[in-house]
């Protein structure tokens, strides 16, 4: 066995462990954590497999951002896991089992339709421009319009993500000028009957109190 | 040279009619009650005389009409038209309907003149005069099916008119339903004609009535046109209410007298007759179907003579007269005797029409009353109705010179030279016939006219009379003119038309288109024919034959019983009281039809609301597939847990399925090799 | 690499895929821990593209993994803000306590 093969090997089983750690974990912490390990052995992984830049791309966007958002985010919410954890290990027989037919068919489709045992002749150009340049290559020239296509997916993910968590600020004294255009005179005044209030000496203006103080005057328009 | 008759004429007579009755329907509240007889009565005199005129053109001139005067719809080579057919036949039954018709009208004058529903009567009557003229004048089976439900309308409508009393309406239900029975075999036999002969008009069939004759009915071997007649004549039967559908008749009594008398002795019920007379082309092919119409028109000739000698209601007694008369048409029909029943129709209809009328006159004289046991002695307080009850009694009974003996008498003679099977009873029963008729029709009359006065203190008063001793005098008065008119005007032919009109009806050339008979197979008119030397001849005749003897025996019989020794009938009554029970009960046949069938028709239709409309529609396909939706809904929403890692879970089984699915030849390919 | 084929490194994914379908299950409560479930998928996915673009020599795969991780970080910034507005309203990550919209 070579080296590179026996790294891949140590690679795969960190990775795995991590998985499983991930999913078994007490802790959402330390299953976040553990995701962060698997980010990280999938990307030396990749490292072996000649993608630099998406196993750097991985660490940075993947771990630097989306780990760290998942982080923040379990640490800001007080969450109680105990309650989770009720009844877990009765679901495993099922859950194993599925899982494994599953792996099992992926693999026989896969052992026994692609047999390819050698890497592919190395692309000359990969050794005169890098993984990386022969990447943006790729994606500039023939992929150019999809690029543009994920980064409108990107503003639109930023956009929503701030409108659904957007709050109001409680002090602030701005009208909302649609809302006074659809106002309506129900909204604003109601008449009431009332008796009229007589003053016992001086009677001489009769009190005509037939509409009641509560008539306040209409709105500002 | 075959004079001509306009179609305007002919539209007239049957729309003359229909317009009084349209005045006097929904305007009467404006004409008042005597515009409404006025416009009637001129309606049906107007027709009466345009009928006299055409039956002179037609027996004296020679004339003839047959056309389409509307065709008003063509379904798939079918033409349904209206038209006119104006033969022998027809013109006598024309005035015949409008003669008895405005003798009725005119009654009715006197004898509704108390009645809250005067102007609608005067119309009822007018609208039978219309739709029995619409039926007489027909040319082809629709319109002829259109005047026979027309008129059967008009009964039942006439025979509810009290609609308030709960008998009224019992009956007239009654006649409608049974009618209804018949109908169903009469339209039936209509199909069968038109379906293999593929024409409604009445000589197109009948030039196709040999070729019909060699067919079958399918699936059985026999003659089609034997299935046919004998589907019409079940018409026949319900219409001109032979055994067994004859219990709507007596029961028809709950209508006024002036209907008894048009439509229930001289017009309707002698549209059966009628019909299977102007069907004869098609009767003559079928014998077995003329057996039939022989033996049943015998049962009831003579079967309801024995009724009509129990019965104590006067009008009564004169209905199941008629239901014996009609048994003698019907007779001589199956006889192939056609002009001899139409004959007998026409001097039955004027002596009935008349006797029905004065038992009117001496019911209105007895303020109502009809039991006949409470009267007696009328003759010298109502002369002119005495006379001419009289005189339709002889004409009744044949006596000879009168109408009834030289119509009575012939289809005596026809069914004895009939070779038909059923001939030996039809035989008998028509002559025994002849003594019965004579007993009951003078019970009757001295019961009523001759004997002591029992009206002072009525015997058997009925719910609604008042106590007899209560000093009020019972004594009758005769009827007012409008009432004793008509009497006269009607004793006249019974008296008259029958030595007049036998010779040229029944072997000159009045009828001659009109009916076909195949002398070769029913020798019956051929043989009366050859033994015809004259009316004066025939009476003398007829004094020194059988009918005549028991006639006399049976009025002699019936003098004996009740004038002389009235205790005699209450014994033999005691010694057959069997007998006497099963007369009373009609034979037990209205039982049966309430107990069988209309209690089983109920139970049929209870049976089918309950099981098949309630529970099988309602409940289980109705019901049930609401609550089949519902259910399996209730079931479906059972996947809507609202738990999101249950839809996560679902998904993920979806994607373990669907991976599972398309790799399946992958998979089994593996595990082969 | 020489003996590492393209098997193997497909094994590896359909295994961490298979780890990552176990996690749904088992964790079908805690919202958050199924949204790193979810990520571990989509690594999967990531490596066995990686493998592809590898040894058949094309750099599609590679593409194809760029834009996987653009959706895949989107997609876990609004699945968050998610998350935070939903415990905001209901002091809660069970999700056995969203059932309002159940039939």
């Amino acid at each position: 066995m070579d080296n590179q093969a026996a790294l891949f090997y140590v690679f795969s089983a960190v990775l795995l462990i991590a998985a499983f750690r991930v999913i078994t974990a007490r802790s959402t912490v330390h299953a976040a954590l553990f995701l962060v390990l698997a980010f990280f052995s999938a990307s030396c992984i990749w490292m072996l497999l000649q993608a630099e830049f998406l196993a750097i791309t991985l660490v940075l966007v993947y771990v630097g951002a989306v780990m760290v958002l998942f982080l923040f985010v379990v640490m800001m919410l007080d969450i109680n896991t105990d309650q989770f954890r009720q009844n877990f290990w009765q679901h495993l027989p099922l859950a194993g089992l599925i899982g494994a037919i599953i792996a099992v068919e992926m693999a026989l489709v896969l052992m026994s339709g692609f047999r390819v045992s050698q890497a592919a002749p190395v692309d000359p150009r990969l050794a005169e421009y890098g993984n990386t340049r022969l990447l943006g290559i790729e994606i500039y020239t023939h992929y150019l319009y999809p690029l543009q296509l994920a980064a409108v997916l990107l503003f639109v993910a930023m956009v929503a993500a701030l409108a659904l968590t957007l709050r109001k600020r409680k002090d602030v004294r701005a009208m909302d000028p649609g809302l006074q255009v659809r106002v309506k005179r129900s909204d604003r005044v109601r008449i009431v009957q009332m008796a009229p209030e007589v003053e016992d000496a001086a009677a001489p203006e009769a009190p005509a109190a037939e509409s009641s103080p509560g008539q306040s005057p209409k709105g500002a328009a | 040279m075959a004079a001509e008759l306009s179609s305007s004429t002919l539209l007239a007579v049957p729309l003359a009619p229909l317009a009084g009755a349209i005045i006097a329907g929904f305007f009467g509240r404006y004409v008042g009650r005597r515009g409404s007889h006025a416009f009637t009565i001129l309606g049906v005199l107007i027709s009466f005389i345009l009928s006299a005129l055409v039956l002179k053109s037609v027996a004296l001139d020679g004339a003839r009409f047959n056309q389409t005067i509307y065709e008003w719809m063509v379904i798939g080579g079918l033409k349904m038209e209206i038209g006119f057919m104006v033969d022998g036949l027809t013109a006598m039954m024309m005035c015949v309907v409008t003669f008895v018709s405005l003798m009725v009208h005119l009654y009715t004058i006197g004898y509704m003149e108390d009645d809250p529903g005067y102007q609608r009567f005067f119309s009822y009557i007018s609208l039978f005069t219309f739709s029995m003229l619409m039926l007489v004048m027909s040319n082809n089976f629709l319109q002829l099916f259109f005047g026979w439900e027309a008129v059967g309308l008009v009964s039942y409508l006439l025979i509810g008119f009290w609609f308030k009393k709960p008998s009224a309406i019992f009956a007239n239900m009654k006649a409608f339903l049974v009618n209804r029975v018949g109908d169903f075999g009469f339209i039936l036999g209509i199909g069968l004609v038109v379906a293999y002969g593929g024409t409604l008009n009445y000589t197109e069939a009948f030039a196709k009535a040999d070729e019909l004759s060699k067919l079958t009915l399918p699936g059985t071997d026999w003659m089609l046109l034997t299935a046919a007649c004998i589907c019409l004549f079940i018409g026949a039967m319900g219409k001109s209410a032979q055994f067994p559908l004859h219990v709507w008749l007596p029961d028809s009594m709950e209508g006024p007298t002036p209907i008894s008398a048009l439509i229930h002795a001289a017009t309707m019920v002698t549209a059966g007759i009628f019909m299977v007379a102007r069907m004869s082309p098609l009767f003559e092919l079928s014998d077995t179907a003329l057996n039939f119409v022989m033996v049943i028109g015998a049962i009831t000739a003579l079967f309801m003579g024995f009724l009509g000698i129990i019965q104590n209601d006067i009008k009564r007694v004169v209905a199941y007269s008629t239901l014996s008369q009609l048994g003698y048409m019907t007779v001589a029909l199956g006889a192939s005797a056609y002009s001899v029943a139409v004959f007998h129709l026409m001097t039955h209809a004027f002596f009935k029409a008349l006797l029905f009328l004065a038992a009117g006159s001496v019911i209105m004289g007895m303020h109502h009353d009809q039991d006949i046991r409470n009267m007696g002695g009328l003759r010298k307080h109502m002369p002119i109705t005495w006379i001419t009850a009289l005189l339709g009694s002889l004409a009744l009974i044949g006596t000879p010179l009168f109408a009834g003996f030289y119509s009575k008498d012939s289809i005596i003679m026809a069914v004895e030279a009939s070779n038909l099977p059923g001939t030996p009873f039809a035989i008998f029963a028509v002559v025994a016939g002849v003594f019965v008729t004579a007993f009951y029709s003078f019970r009757m009359y001295f019961l009523v006219f001759h004997g002591k006065e029992r009206f002072h203190h009525k015997p058997y008063p009925g719910e609604h009379e008042h106590h007899p001793d209560d000093g009020e005098d019972h004594t009758p008065h005769e009827s007012p003119w409008v009432v004793t008119a008509p009497l006269v005007l009607l004793a006249i032919p019974s008296v008259l038309i029958g030595y007049m009109t036998i010779q040229p009806m029944l072997f000159g050339e009045f009828l001659k288109d009109a009916i076909v008979v195949d002398a070769a197979r029913h020798p019956a008119m051929a043989h009366l024919a050859g033994e015809f030397h004259g009316a004066v001849a025939m009476a003398l005749h007829g004094l020194q034959t059988l009918p005549f003897w028991l006639a006399l025996a049976g009025v002699v019989v019936a003098w004996w019983f009740y004038l002389q020794q009235p205790s005699i009938p209450a014994a033999i009554g005691r010694a057959l009281a069997p007998l006497v029970k099963v007369l009373e009960n009609k034979y037990y046949m209205d039982a049966f039809n309430e107990k069988v069938l209309a209690a089983g028709s109920r139970a049929l239709g209870t049976g089918l609301w309950k099981g098949g409309d309630a529970t099988l529609i309602d409940g289980m396909i109705v019901n049930g597939s609401a609550r089949a939706v519902g259910t399996l809904a209730g079931l479906t929403r059972l996947v809507q847990t609202g738990h999101l890692y249950w839809y996560a879970l679902v998904m993920l089984l979806g994607v373990f399925g669907f991976m599972t699915w398309r790799l399946w030849p992958h998979l089994t390919g593996l595990f082969g090799q | 690499m020489g003996s590492i084929t393209l098997g193997h490194v497909l094994s590896l994914g359909a295994i961490l895929f298979a780890l990552s379908v176990i996690g749904i299950f088992l964790n079908r409560r805690n919202l958050i821990v199924l949204l790193m479930a979810i990520e571990l998928m989509l690594l999967a996915v990531n490596l066995n593209f990686v493998a592809f673009s590898h040894y058949l020599g094309d750099m599609t795969g590679q593409v194809f993994v760029f834009f996987i991780l653009t959706v895949a970080a989107a997609e876990s910034a609004i699945g968050l803000a998610i998350l935070v507005v939903l415990f905001r309203n209901r002091a809660s990550i069970n999700v056995e306590e969203l059932d309002t919209l159940k039939g």
